[in-house]
Parts: C-alpha cells; sequence; structure tokens
C-alpha cells in the first residue's frame, strides 16, 4: 500500500498508543466516530485543517501522521533491512511495516541506531587497542627489561662461586637495564596521564594536533597575512596548551608550516570568492585560480562553511594530518581502506581523482572525495621523490551520482566480499 | 659432548643472562642479535635447541619457525620461544607455527632452564 494511504493507519495507531477510543477523539475533533473509523481504515483521504486537529488531539506533530514526517524513520528502517540481508521485496514494504506499526518501527529504528553507534564505539576502541604503536611499543620495551633484571638479578643472588669478572659485568647490566626500566615507565605513565585527563581526551601525538587544530577551527589568521616566520610557527606551538608532547609539536610545526605556504599562494578570500562565483568544484577553482590541486583541497578545507574534512598520507599510505568529519571514520593509525580515492591519486602522481563514497555501515552519509599527489622533496638525483596525497572530503548532496562502499579499516568494516579486504572484520566474525 | 643451542635474541642483556646460565649447564650457546642470518645459521649448526625472540631485527621469530618447520630436517626441532609479546593470538600464532613450547617475559631463570631440560631430554 502506497505511503500517503496510511495516514489513517498512522491515526489509529497513534491513537491506540495514547489509550483513546475511536468516540472519545472522534468527540474532541468534532467529526463523527464512523467517519473516523473510514479515515482510520484509510478510505477517506486526511489533510488541512483536520489533519491539524487530529495530530493536536493526539500530541504528536502533524508531519508524524503523513509520509514525509517518516523519510529518517524509513531510511533507517531500510538501511536496517539492508545490513540484515533482506531480500529487496521485504525491504521495500518498511513503509507499510512504520505505517501500521509505527510504535515497533520506533523501536526497530532506535536499535538499529543504537547498533550503528555501538560500532562506532567498538570501532574506536579497538583502534586504539590492536594499533596503539606508541603503547605497544612502550610495554614490549618495559617487559623485555624487567626480563633481563630478573634474570640477571637472580644469578647474583642465586649462584654460589660467582667470578668477580661476571659479577661485575651483571652489576653494570642491571645498572644499565634499571635506567632503561626507569625510562620506559615514566614514558609510560606520562603517556597515560596525557590520555586520561590533562590533555582533554587526547591520547596520541595524533589526537592531540587534532584536538589542537580542531580548537582553532583549523583556521590560523596569525599565517594567513604576509609571509611568517618559523618563529611565529614555533612561538603558536610552544603557547598550544593541548600540545604536551615532543611528537605533537613536532606533527603540529609541519602542519603550520604547511597552512604558512599554502595561504602565500592562495588566499583564503579570494578562494571564498572564487567559491561564489563557480561553486565548489576543486578542479574548477584550481583552474580560475591557477593554483595546484593539492594545495587547494587543503585550501578548501580551511573554509568553515564548507564543513569539509582533510586527509592527508605520505608514500607509505601512512595517514600523516586529518581534519575529521562526521559519518566518516579515519583509523588513527594507518591500515586505512584501500578503496579511497586518496590511494588512487597516490598511485598517480599529478592526476585528479574523485568519487562520491560512502563507508558501510553509513548510508545516511555520502561524501563527495577528492584526492590529488604532489611532490613534496627530492632527496638528490637518482632518487625516489617522496609524494603526498591529499583528499578532501565535501558531504554529498543526497541524490545524484551513485555512491561507491569503502570501509574505514578492514578489522572493523562489515562489507562483504570486498575484494581489497586484508583481514576479517571482527564485526562479521563476530570476535 | 655438550649439547648446542642458538639463542636469537636482539636483548643483548637477556642474551648474556641466558648464555650465562646455559654455559652453567654445560651448554654450547650461539646467540643471534637480529633475524636476518639466523636460518641459515641453524642450518649450518644443526643444534639440539633454538631459543627465539619473537620481535627481532631484520625477520620476526614467527618467520623464522615457519622456514624451519618447512625443511622436513628441522621439523621436529626442539624450539622454545620467549617473547614479551604474551597475548593469546600470539600463543596461537606460535602454536600453529609449530613451536615447541612458548614463554612470556618475565619469566623465572628456573622456569626456563626446566623449559629447556624438557625439550632436550
Amino acid at each position: 500500500m502506497a505511503r500517503e494511504a496510511l495516514t489513517g493507519s498512522r491515526i489509529r495507531e497513534r491513537r491506540v498508543m495514547a489509550g483513546l477510543k475511536q468516540a472519545d477523539l472522534a468527540r474532541q475533533i468534532g467529526i463523527s466516530p464512523s467517519y473516523l473509523n473510514l479515515i482510520e481504515h484509510n478510505r477517506r483521504r486526511i489533510g488541512g485543517k483536520l489533519l491539524l486537529n487530529i495530530a493536536a488531539a493526539l500530541g504528536v506533530e502533524p508531519n508524524a501522521l503523513t509520509e514525509g514526517a517518516e523519510a529518517a524513520l524509513l531510511a533507517t528502517l531500510r538501511e536496517a533491512a539492508d545490513r540484515a540481508g533482506m531480500s529487496g521485496e521485504e525491504s521495500a514494504r518498511a513503509d507499510e511495516f512504520a505505517g501500521r506499526f509505527p510504535g515497533w518501527a520506533d523501536v526497530l529504528a532506535g536499535t538499529a541506531k543504537r547498533v550503528a553507534a555501538l560500532e562506532q564505539t567498538i570501532e574506536a576502541l579497538n583502534d586504539r587497542l590492536a594499533h596503539d604503536p606508541h603503547l605497544a611499543a612502550s610495554m614490549h620495551e618495559l617487559l623485555s627489561t624487567a626480563a633481563a633484571i630478573r634474570s640477571t638479578a637472580a644469578i647474583l643472588a642465586e649462584t654460589e662461586t660467582l667470578q668477580p669478572e661476571w659479577r661485575d659485568r651483571f652489576h653494570a647490566n642491571i645498572h644499565q637495564d634499571s635506567r632503561r626500566l626507569s625510562a620506559s615507565a615514566e614514558s609510560i605513565v606520562a603517556y597515560l596521564d596525557a590520555e586520561t585527563g590533562a590533555v582533554d581526551a587526547a591520547g596520541s601525538p595524533q589526537e592531540e594536533v587534532e584536538l589542537y587544530l580542531g580548537a582553532n577551527n583549523f583556521s590560523f589568521a596569525q599565517l594567513e597575512l604576509g609571509t611568517p616566520g618559523p618563529e611565529v610557527v614555533d612561538k603558536m606551538v610552544q603557547a598550544a596548551p593541548q600540545l604536551v608532547s615532543a611528537a605533537s609539536k613536532f606533527i603540529t610545526t609541519f602542519a603550520l608550516r604547511q597552512v604558512a605556504e599554502d595561504a602565500a599562494v592562495l588566499k583564503l578570500s579570494d578562494l571564498r570568492a572564487a567559491v561564489a562565483r563557480v561553486g565548489a568544484d576543486p578542479l574548477t577553482l584550481a583552474q580560475q585560480l591557477h593554483c595546484p590541486l593539492p594545495c587547494l583541497l587543503r585550501r578548501m578545507a580551511a573554509l568553515p562553511e564548507l564543513g569539509a574534512g582533510l586527509v592527508v598520507c605520505d608514500r607509505s599510505g601512512t595517514v600523516i594530518f586529518r581534519k575529521s568529519i562526521e559519518g566518516f571514520t579515519v583509523p588513527r593509525h594507518g591500515s586505512c581502506c584501500p578503496l579511497w580515492p586518496l590511494f588512487v591519486a597516490l598511485g598517480q602522481p599529478g592526476s585528479a581523482a574523485h568519487a562520491r563514497i560512502t563507508q558501510s555501515g553509513r548510508a545516511d552519509a555520502s561524501f563527495d572525495g577528492y584526492a590529488a599527489a604532489e611532490t613534496v622533496s627530492i632527496a638528490g638525483y637518482n632518487t625516489a621523490p617522496l609524494v603526498q596525497a591529499v583528499m578532501l572530503l565535501l558531504p554529498a548532496k543526497v541524490g545524484g551520482d551513485q555512491s561507491l562502499g569503502v570501509g574505514s579499516t578492514c578489522r572493523v568494516c562489515p562489507q562483504d566480499n570486498c575484494h581489497a579486504r586484508r583481514e576479517p572484520s571482527v564485526l562479521s566474525v563476530g570476535v | 659432548m655438550s649439547k648446542h643451542v642458538v639463542l636469537v635474541e636482539d636483548e643483548v642483556n637477556i642474551a648474556e643472562a641466558i648464555r650465562f646460565l646455559l654455559s652453567n649447564e654445560g651448554w654450547r650457546v650461539e646467540t643471534l642479535a637480529n633475524g636476518i642470518s639466523a636460518v641459515e645459521v641453524i642450518r649450518n649448526v644443526s643444534p639440539d635447541l633454538v631459543m627465539l625472540d619473537v620481535m627481532l631485527p631484520g625477520k620476526s621469530g614467527f618467520e623464522i619457525l615457519h622456514d624451519l618447520r618447512s625443511d622436513p630436517a628441522f621439523a621436529a626441532l626442539p624450539v622454545l620461544m620467549l617473547t614479551a609479546r604474551g597475548q593469546s593470538r600470539d600463543r596461537e600464532m606460535a602454536e600453529k607455527a609449530g613451536v615447541s613450547r612458548f614463554m612470556t617475559k618475565p619469566f623465572s631463570n628456573a622456569e626456563m632452564l626446566d623449559a629447556v631440560r624438557d625439550l632436550t631430554s
């Protein structure tokens, strides 16, 4: 049955949920119970003032009784059906289900959203546990040093006739290892302290950087005027309360120098005017403004009104810069989905890549991913140049191009039969 | 004739302690600090026991173990793996690769010597 024909069913369900008898509701809105009965059985079309009166009597928004109000609900139900592998024919009956059982539909949609939110939480925690290289390396160092001290100390304590030469050697080893142990322990404590409080949820140098850049809305007026010297960037980095670790200061210094270099090539005011004139297609803008595409993509990410995300990776594919955007997860430590346009561009420096992309399990958020790669340094003759790829993510308008399904990282991507899969997903195998 | 062990361990002080303990028990100890040449050395000396760290420069302990088990001559060679990576996943990987015994660091000297005796008795 068509959605618009189900307004009556929704009225009936809402009335029953409200504990009202048909006759009581009919009296409140000034129509006969028999007429309300016809409406509730979808045998009379309804709209205008009568619909407003019924909605007021039931304490709901009028559009909750009409088709348009359920667009989000229906989208969620269809997404849940798709993820459960339901047939297309059955999935197409989502509107009928929502019309006949609005309460249950709300429960199902709410549950589907909660599942999606929990999967995102799993994704974040799994990423931290599985791929936090700093923590893993520190723990390995700690345990290895502890093992050396334990074995050596036991030899000293338990060997009755230890030659002086060996004894001196083991004493020196213990002294050396105890200093290493102390340094490793301090490093871990400082890392965990930063994670649990001092830096407002930042847990790694990359997170500190993103926290700092986010606090400044990825926009730095000091770097937009003239050509600021390195001391300007150094002062900004030293004054940033979010940047605690030496690593985060190092990374931010490079990021801000890049902003200053880009600002010297293209002023935000010029870019803003060009966007207003010709729209937000990066290639068109690059041609109009005579600006290299990677630089233009970075500058577009700095325009707050575009609400764009940005990901930059080096030649190894490691993400070295991110500006997060809601609905698109970038793993914190490498291992990104190779289907992103970012990696298409990385393999073809000088070309421009574009794809409409949606991450698996997030059908409600599509993005136009524009990517380009550039050579960032040449170390010498006959050496491979260092290359960086940049991907701008612009929220996509509903409809239009078909979206390419991509993931964040294999470990938490539910996409079945993916030719790019590197390892099983914890979501699909239920680990 | 004394028994022969190849110890592949990049932590110098752990290697030194193990070398001392095994030498006192009468073992000849060949120590390597990286994984690159480990398989070749093991093939050359045909030891009675191999002791392997997991995280090694050049080639991991898992890779070395896999190479050894691929060679019928070393299919039954006792291999004791010593690692700071004690997660169940690492243990499973080691077992699948054919490890004889898996010990996590830090370990006691007595525990390590017992394992060596068990594997070579």
